[in-house]
């Protein structure tokens, strides 16, 4: 089986000072006081993890264990400050949904504007325009300004942009809880829909529930460590365990 | 190198639809819409020829064409490069979200003057108009100077916007420093009205260059040499090499910093 995600002894080192230093005459103090990168927060420390194609991947973890980090990392937002990754095929993150939306814009607009920031082409957006709109239920809102719409039609049409073609990679940050329970199933249907077609899919989750009918295989992060990584039984009932 | 074409060929859909939203948005509920980028930069001129007719007496041959040229070049170079600066950081909460190519902030605001800069040229074909000022061959290679200006813009952009996002006190200095450069720019005056030693300096100032190239086809009907070609690529490049530099060096630390 090939692989879609290598990620190798990945550390990600943030810099803490307590408040960011942005002008030239704080730059210029602090340098002088010795004061310039006192305080390190290792949000993850040497993770190494192989995520096989075709694979449904969950990652859980309290707050602050380094879920969405990892995330980043993965999609290429951060880049780690040790380590190495390595992705096989195109990336559809979904990190937020919405990101790159133009509030000025009507939602016809904003699916080319959305669809060229993941990096779609045109053509490949106007063969995809009506079953955007379609799944995102906003026929009679296509030509009004998104910021006249409301957070869960705005989620709505993000989640349908970023599903519309099928991602090789598809990463999903904790955002199945969006409109209403209808919305949420017809989320996940779509999702079984993209898995069955070979899509691997990263999760991260609060809902155990989800993670455990979803995934394949889990990490479980905490405070930046690999505490366990299995199959999804294994490694969800540790976790139930040691969060009760 | 290939796989860094590659990319920017994928992402350049983003190009086109950013620098549409950006005209889109610009001109929204304008009543004259695109016109503006013809109609400001004349009644501009009409407010400064109008001054220099009357208060300062100054006497420059075809003041408002020489005036026009100037400022159409000095505009774009001061829009492009103040909008680049902040292009980064005001481009954060899509930085932090997705993955893109960084560098497309900067380069896009760029091209967006001049795009802009293009609509305002139909300024200077109306004054050369009304003002039945001679027409040259020469006016067919106006091309070329734009170009040269654009790139060099490309190149002080991505300077400005990695600096900035480290320091934001950049952003106010060079509000001021664009003052300063419209006053270093033969842009109301001519070069032989300053003292030879303010002349040197000249020399130095990219933007002068430009303008006299520009000049010199619009107006004199001249073809610039060799030497002010190689001066104007040097420039240009020279630029836009350190700003590649500058930014694929700083750029996996902003989003530390946004």
């Amino acid at each position: 089986m090939a692989n879609a995600v290598e990620i190798n002894q990945v550390t990600m080192r943030f810099n803490m000072s307590k408040d960011k230093v942005d002008s030239i005459k704080e730059y210029m103090i602090r340098l002088m006081k010795r004061q310039l990168f006192f305080e390190e927060f290792l949000a993850l420390k040497d993770v190494s993890v192989t995520i096989e194609k075709g694979d449904v991947f969950g990652i859980v973890g309290l707050n602050g264990s380094g879920k969405s980090t990892l995330l980043k990392v993965i999609s290429g937002i951060l880049k780690p400050s040790k380590g190495s990754v390595k992705t096989y095929g195109t990336i559809s993150p979904m990190i937020e949904l919405g990101a790159g939306f133009d509030l000025d814009l009507t939602a016809r607009e904003n699916v080319f504007l959305n669809g060229s920031v993941l990096g779609y082409s045109r053509r490949q957006m106007k063969e995809k325009f009506d079953e955007i709109i379609e799944f995102a239920e906003l026929r009679n809102f296509v030509d009004v300004a998104v910021k006249n719409y409301s957070s869960g039609m705005m989620a709505r049409l993000g989640f349908a942009i970023a599903t519309c073609t099928k991602p090789e990679i598809l990463i999903v940050d904790e955002i199945l809880s969006v409109g209403d329970f209808l919305f949420q199933e017809k989320c996940e249907k779509r999702i079984r829909d993209l898995m069955d077609g070979g899509t691997t899919v990263l999760i991260v989750s609060h809902s155990i529930e989800q993670i455990e009918r979803l995934c394949k295989h889990v990490l479980w992060l905490d405070h930046g460590n690999m505490k366990m990584l299995g199959d999804t039984q294994t490694v969800c009932d540790a976790y139930k365990q040691i969060t009760k | 190198m290939k796989k860094q074409i590659q990319t920017f060929m994928r992402y350049r859909f983003l190009l086109e639809d950013l620098i549409s939203r950006d005209l889109k948005v610009k001109y929204r509920r304008s009543v004259l819409g695109l016109v503006w980028s013809i109609l400001n930069p004349l009644l501009m001129m009409l407010v400064v020829t109008t001054v220099f007719n009357t208060v300062l007496r100054i006497k420059i041959d075809n003041f408002p064409l020489y005036y026009l040229t100037g400022s159409l070049i000095f505009n774009f170079i001061s829009e492009a490069t103040s909008s680049a600066l902040v292009s980064i950081i005001s481009s954060a909460p899509l930085i932090k979200k997705v993955y893109v190519p960084k560098y497309i902030f900067p380069v896009e605001k760029t091209l967006f003057s001049f795009v802009n800069m293009l609509f305002s040229l139909i300024a200077v074909i109306i004054i050369m108009l009304i003002y039945g000022n001679q027409w040259h061959w020469t006016l067919l290679l106006f091309p070329v100077p734009l170009v040269y200006a654009l790139i060099f813009a490309i190149g002080f952009g991505l300077i400005l916007a990695s600096i900035n996002v480290f320091f934001r006190d950049v952003g106010h200095l060079y509000s001021v420093w664009l003052t300063a450069w419209t006053y270093l720019t033969p842009i109301i005056y001519t070069v032989d009205m300053l003292p030879g030693w303010l002349k040197n300096v000249m020399m130095i100032n990219p933007l002068y260059h430009y303008v006299t190239y520009f000049r010199d086809l619009v107006m004199y009907g001249t073809v610039p040499g060799w030497g002010a070609n190689l001066t104007c690529l040097a420039f240009s490049f020279g630029f836009l090499l350190l700003g590649l530099l500058v930014f694929k060096k700083t750029q996996d630390k902003f989003i530390l910093h946004i």
